[in-house]
């Protein structure tokens, strides 16, 4: 059977799914938000490249965004500072993207919902009790454990973001940590952790996709959804649980500056000619080598930009503990290189090899036009 | 007898905030407190960092004022070490902070903050006609209000709630008997409120020309700005101008004139008048326009008199917590803070719930600690901070501009300036600060245009000496009001540092005093219609627009390990 027949299988079982209930179907919502099929089809197409399907699947990837209302979200915010929740919903609504999420059957979002206090209570309770293994889970922010654990309390009851998180990893369909601070803590695990923070997969024993980055882009927020729906499995992961699919690739590796590091050409610093010309940033500090993610290809804000287009080197914010690992972020790694926490698990050997020539060569092709420079000057 | 209510949480904010309220048996607010229920001890982390990373720590203090602390913690180290960054960077800074207001302040009142004004579902029984008439008592050239338009919205409302599903309007409090717009301009509202969502988007995509992205901007730098590029672009700068003129457009001919629609149609309605809380007002000097030109001036207005502006001395300003989960409670200076956590607890207790039961709840510990968020005072005294302070503080100083857009304001309301001290002068002075910025904001793309002809520089250079000490400060504004973050560094690394934010000041827990902050103030007094549905409370706590994922920080001065303090789990 082909991958097309078995989406499509997929996709029909999923269809005989009942409707949640008071919802309207996607394609209305999304006739009444003024968008046509056209509008619709080309998003679908963006979106079927995106997760790297033939452009035949787009059809494919349509029909899976419409059955995603047979999908109830539930939204939690945990130790965070709602830029998650900023990256999908304030930039890019109303696009189809957050359409999804917003508008369709987002149970529970405690920055959107108009329901506060014991209203919003009894939402949450609802909601997973009358999905209890249907619903998608996404947290957004660390979570405080140990005796800090009461550093993060919701509700009239007082009930603390653990046991909020873990009743709602227990009962959910699939579990993205949306963020770095989900994924593996975040800013508030950095040194020295003083709330004793932690990512989700710490304290659930359930799995959990991770998708980070500060923030990571709505894409692959929503990317990841589509691919739990076609494949109904887990896609690839790596190491750290972050979908292949999208954090596969180094920052570096389709940089646009990348033939400036190849051509030995860096900003050496900040506001100097390489930097009005578009050198290579990675000798003020650029962490995209050691970064896994698709923010050279993607960009932000609709392909605006991003941080290496604005002049500024990648800080490395989807790595875990990057905050305590990548820093300082405007100086380069080099001899610090293999104090990361680079290489746990299966792309150990490759990615410290893979780095570790990255880096001589970075060294040796920056020598090497500092040394043509000093000779150039001498003629 | 006195019942409890307790709103927790309270959504359509940022981060995690619990207000409780008492009422007697009238309904009538006797006690009110706030707290918030999350800390997360980003000052703590800032130390024994370079400097040079201050900034992309603090920017993640909070992802929605997700330029105010990037800003605030490059220029406190700036400041530190004595570097004047290019004009040229000063006036990107400007451009990428106006387009953080003009994104802040629409989204607040049509996302956040307009459903306490707007009862959609009356919407449906409108006369479109009318309504689109109506328009135009509020501006000549009305903003996605033509007949055709409204018909379009009202169907579209229609079909949503024929369905029984109204999307991210559900679970509101339609029919409140606070609600004071007609069907008609509930109709106008709405077609703004999807309109809103739109021009938003390109407000964020206007940041990210010169920040690379939005949330979290990524093209500052200790010394100026990187995005040299985009600014020696010619079709980048226009971009931006561009967006910006579009957003202005829908400020000036929507979210302005809706304003001045909700000030005429509340001015009767008692629970949005007469609460302004503390009537003392801070507001900083914020948006350099030019050289040596602002468009907003700092000061203090103490007790509602505006005939007395003092200049702030920051000197006078100290942080204590008495009443707030840390064990150090004198008050002090930010560079001199303690705070060490001293988690309390909430107790056993009883409240009414949206039944009208009285259920058993977690209450605040109302004799003892009950909030992360510390108590700033000026002078010992609570300020209210945001729009409504630096629009007050800028009229009475004389501001020609200020005092132009607030009088033609007051002048199409026909309200008395006394009468902006209150919940909806909050949001109508929010309203006045985005025209305002949005009228003048372009003065510092000219500026950086004619400069930018003969002065490319876009950073400063400097050293940081490890064998010297360094002490510095930020001040200035954020969209929610006056922002200072302060630094100190010793051996080329962060000793010291605190900010003191906008929610801080209104959001303060009570002091040694016993005297609440702006939050808690402003309910005192206030009666609910139904304790069932305290929509006076969310309608005054939002105009606030809280930020308490900035509210709540935490310094040690000692080097204490602060993960070994002890904690009672089982309170």
């Amino acid at each position: 059977m082909s991958d097309l027949d078995i989406f499509n299988r997929r996709l029909d079982a999923l269809e005989k799914l009942p409707l949640l209930k008071n919802e309207i179907s996607i394609s209305k919502a999304l006739e009444q938000s003024g968008f046509s099929r056209r509008d619709f089809m080309k998003w679908a197409s963006a979106m079927t490249a995106f997760l790297a399907l033939p452009a035949s699947f787009t059809p494919v990837v349509a029909r899976a965004a419409e059955l995603s209302d047979r999908l109830p979200v539930i939204w939690l915010h945990m130790a965070e500072c709602t830029g998650c929740s900023e990256s999908l919903l304030r930039t890019d609504a109303p696009t189809i993207d957050s359409l999804i999420f917003d508008h369709i059957s987002l149970e529970y979002h405690e920055t959107i919902m108009n329901a506060a206090g014991w209203q919003a209570e009894h939402n949450l309770e609802a909601a997973m009790e009358k999905y209890k293994g249907r619903y998608i889970l996404m947290v957004e922010g660390g979570i405080p454990t140990g005796n800090t654990e009461h550093f993060l309390t919701i509700g009239p009851h007082g009930k603390t973001g653990k046991q909020i998180a873990q009743q709602a990893c227990d009962n959910a369909l699939a579990i993205f940590a949306i963020g770095t601070c989900s994924a593996f803590g975040g800013i508030q695990a950095a040194r020295p952790n003083p709330s004793n923070s932690v990512g989700l997969s710490k304290v659930t024993n359930k799995t959990v996709i991770n998708v980070p980055g500060c923030p990571p882009s709505e894409k692959n927020i929503i990317g990841n959804v589509i691919h739990y729906i076609l494949y109904q499995t887990l896609p690839a992961l790596d190491a750290y649980n972050r979908p292949k699919w999208a954090y596969a690739l180094r920052i570096h590796d389709l940089c646009e500056r990348r033939g400036r590091f190849d051509a030995g050409e860096f900003v050496q610093q900040f506001g100097d000619e390489g930097a009005k010309k578009g050198y290579c940033l990675y000798k003020v500090g650029c962490k995209g080598p050691y970064t896994f993610n698709n923010c050279s290809k993607e960009r932000f804000n609709q392909h605006t930009s991003w941080p290496v287009q604005a002049g500024h080197g990648c800080i490395g914010c989807s790595e875990p503990d990057f905050w305590d690992t990548m820093g300082p972020f405007e100086e380069v790694m080099a001899g610090r290189l293999f104090d990361t926490v680079y290489g746990l698990g299966a792309d150990n050997i490759s990615d410290k090899i893979g780095i570790g020539v990255l880096c001589v060569t970075g060294v040796a092709v920056a020598a090497h036009a500092v040394i043509a420079s000093l000779e150039k000057n001498k003629d | 007898m006195s019942k409890r209510i307790i709103i927790d949480p309270l959504t359509r904010i940022e981060g995690h905030l619990r207000v409780e309220v008492v009422v007697d048996e009238n309904n009538i607010i006797k006690e009110a407190y706030s707290g918030s229920t999350l800390w997360r001890g980003l000052e703590t982390i800032v130390k024994g960092r370079d400097p040079r990373d201050a900034g992309f720590l603090t920017q993640r203090i909070c992802g929605v004022c997700t330029f105010s602390h990037y800003r605030a913690g490059i220029i406190a180290v700036e400041n530190a070490l004595g570097i004047t960054p290019p004009l040229n960077a000063v006036l990107t800074r400007t451009l990428m902070n106006a387009a953080l207001y003009m994104h802040d302040h629409p989204v607040h009142f049509y996302q956040l903050h307009g459903l306490d004004f707007v009862d959609v579902v009356s919407a449906l029984s409108a006369d479109v006609k009318k309504a689109s008439d109506e328009a135009f008592k509020y501006t000549d050239i009305p903003y996605a209000t033509g007949a055709d338009k409204l018909l379009e919205v009202q169907q579209r409302l229609k079909t949503f709630v024929d369905k029984g599903n109204l999307g991210p309007f559900a679970n509101a409090y339609y029919g409140h008997a606070t609600y004071r717009f007609t069907p008609e301009q509930n109709l106008i509202a709405l077609s703004h409120y999807l309109e809103c969502l739109r021009i938003q988007r390109t407000i964020a995509q206007a940041m990210a020309i010169f920040g690379a992205k939005n949330p979290h901007p990524q093209s500052l730098t200790v010394g100026g700005v990187t995005c040299v590029m985009d600014l020696l672009d010619p079709s980048r700068m226009a971009e931006y101008m561009t967006k910006f003129q579009e957003v202005a457009d829908f400020i000036n001919r929507a979210y302005y004139p809706d304003l001045i629609m909700a000030a005429k149609a509340y001015s009767k309605e008692a629970s949005v008048l007469n609460d302004v809380g503390v009537n003392n007002f801070y507001t900083e000097r914020e948006f350099q326009v030019s050289s040596d030109e602002w468009l907003f001036e700092s000061g203090i207005i103490r007790n509602g008199d505006l005939s007395k502006v003092e200049e702030v001395d920051e000197a006078k300003i100290t942080e204590e917590a008495t009443r707030a989960w840390y064990a150090d409670n004198e008050a002090l200076h930010p560079y001199d803070g303690k705070t060490n956590p001293n988690y309390t607890g909430l107790i056993d207790g009883e409240s009414i719930d949206d039944k009208g039961n009285m259920v058993h709840s977690k209450v605040f510990d109302t004799k003892g600690k009950y909030s992360w968020i510390k108590a700033p005072r000026y002078e010992n005294l609570p300020m209210q901070v945001g729009p409504l302070a630096n629009i007050l503080v800028n009229y009475a100083k004389g501001n020609k501009i200020v005092v132009e857009a607030v009088d033609s304001f007051l002048k199409a309301t026909n309200l008395p300036v006394k009468a902006l001290m209150s919940t909806l002068g909050r949001t109508g002075a929010r309203a006045i600060e985005a025209k305002i910025i949005a009228d003048h904001g372009l003065k510092a793309f000219n500026s950086l245009v004619e400069n930018l002809k003969t002065d490319e520089s876009t950073c400063a250079t400097y050293v940081i000496d490890k064998n010297k000490e360094y002490k510095g400060r930020f001040i200035g504004s954020a969209p929610r009001g006056a922002l200072s973050h302060w630094c100190r560094i010793k051996n080329g690394v962060i000793e010291n540092w605190q900010a003191v934010v906008p929610s801080t000041w209104n959001a303060s827990p009570k002091d040694a005093n016993g005297v609440g902050g702006s939050y808690e103030q402003c309910l005192i007094g206030m009666k609910l219609a139904d304790v069932k549905q305290p929509l006076e409370v969310i309608r005054a706590i939002h105009s606030y627009d809280p930020c308490i994922a900035c509210a709540v920080h935490v310094m040690d001065t000692k080097g204490n390990n602060l993960s070994e303090y002890k904690v009672n789990v089982n309170l």
